[in-house]
């Protein structure tokens, strides 16, 4: 009868298991800061990390609940695509069948819609912590700025998402957007058509918005949320200066 | 990234100017080869036929519709009225942001259900945030049927007297 610690012992002599996980099992503080160090999943972040860094109330998780949201979305959203159409008038049939007769569909479809809210508002109220915790001064300023472009990238996501029902409010809510676009002087008329891929909002804008709000936005999303992640961890971690204060603060650490 | 100073390498001055001459050649070529592609692009998503409807449609003969009438069209997004001096065309696409618009018959108005917009049976505004009145398009008698041009914008005191 083999007991837990043979058979973790001769996992950690498992070859296969080595070639994935490099480090054993050893329990040491060593080889745990080895084990993430050498772990892709796990490097998000630091080895070791400042406590007051990772205490609930300097940042309520917000960057990262606004990030899990995101994974939500391309979850649910990959598993409507199994069902949807973007042409016309299949689209909006599509979209009652997900409510209506798919196995599941509207509580795919419901995750989908709540978490795009919900992930519009978590990226609005993490910007607003950046902001009051004073985290856009040097030297991380531009990752203010791709902030920004963040919090644009998942407005675009929402509105192009918006019409793919292709119901009365996603018509009639695209009308109106693109007729704001046609509203900027000199290139705006050429912004609509381009959008729409024509005159009015037709078949051709529901294929455009589609293959923008699936592939295209997603890549830069994830690009640019890549690049802030990365921006964060360069600039050592969690912003622990005082509000309006210097930024001594952040290299002191804990006594 | 080494400056090429850093390498220590055995230059003189003209192999040094041969060296920026080829950077920016190669610079060039691929800020142009860039440059072109990225127009290209933008270029392809520029649709060169277009299964749009036709902006000119047959109304109706003019005895169809008796004076002091408003036909309403939501397919083809226009009015026909034949107004006391004779007939006219407009849009019944709001000016404010493009939704479209409906006759409302008992108040004798236009509204719009996006934000509010009224308009009198002949365009004007009357109340809400569009900015001008509904134009007036090209409208004719050909063969004795009245043809519109939903594409043509006309005066907005032109009209057809038949």
């Amino acid at each position: 009868m083999p007991t837990i610690a043979t058979l973790t012992r001769n996992l950690e002599r498992n070859r296969v298991y080595r070639s994935i996980v490099r480090r054993g099992l050893a329990d040491t503080n060593r080889n745990r800061s080895l084990a993430v160090f050498g772990n892709f999943f796990l490097h998000i972040h630091p080895v070791k990390v400042n406590v007051r860094a990772i205490a609930f109330t300097r940042t309520f998780y917000l960057g990262g609940l606004a990030a899990a949201t995101y994974l939500i979305l391309v979850v649910t959203g990959v598993f409507l695509m199994f069902y949807y159409h973007p042409s016309v008038p299949r689209a909006y049939e599509d979209m009652k069948d997900l409510q209506f007769a798919v196995y599941m569909g509207p509580f795919l479809r419901n995750l989908h819609r709540w978490g795009a809210h919900a992930m519009v508002a978590l990226v609005l109220l993490h910007m607003v912590r950046v902001f009051f915790a004073g985290a856009y001064r040097p030297p991380r300023e531009f990752n203010w700025v791709l902030g920004v472009v963040l919090l644009i990238l998942t407005i675009l996501l929402s509105y192009t998402g918006y019409l793919l029902p292709w119901d009365q409010l996603a018509f009639w809510g695209v009308t109106v957007g693109t007729n704001m676009a046609d509203a900027v002087p000199g290139v705006g008329k050429h912004v609509k058509f381009l959008l729409l891929g024509g005159h009015s909002v037709n078949e051709n804008a529901l294929l455009r918005f589609y293959v923008l709000h699936c592939v295209v936005l997603p890549l830069f999303l994830v690009l640019a949320l890549s690049v802030h992640i990365w921006r964060v961890r360069k600039d050592g971690g969690i912003y622990l200066g005082t509000p309006g204060g210097d930024d001594s603060d952040r290299t002191k650490g804990e006594p | 990234m080494p400056l090429l100073d850093d390498l220590k390498l055995d230059l003189d001055d003209a192999q040094r100017s041969r060296r920026a001459f080829l950077g920016v050649v190669a610079g060039g070529a691929l800020g142009s080869a860039g440059l072109g592609t990225g127009i290209t692009a933008v270029r392809y998503l520029w649709p060169e036929v277009l299964f749009e409807a036709e902006t000119r449609f047959r109304v109706g003969r003019p005895e169809e519709i008796p004076p002091g009438t408003l036909v309403s069209l939501p397919e083809q997004r226009i009015y026909v009225v034949h107004g006391a001096e004779g007939f006219f065309a407009m849009t019944a696409v709001c000016t404010h942001l493009g939704c479209l618009t409906r006759y409302e018959a008992d108040q004798n108005r236009i509204f719009c259900p996006c934000h509010g917009s009224r308009f009198s049976s002949t365009g004007e505004v009357t109340n809400g945030p569009a900015p001008m009145p509904l134009p007036r398009l090209e409208i004719a008698l050909e063969q004795g049927v009245l043809v519109v041009d939903a594409a043509k914008i006309v005066e907005p005191t032109r009209v057809l007297k038949v």
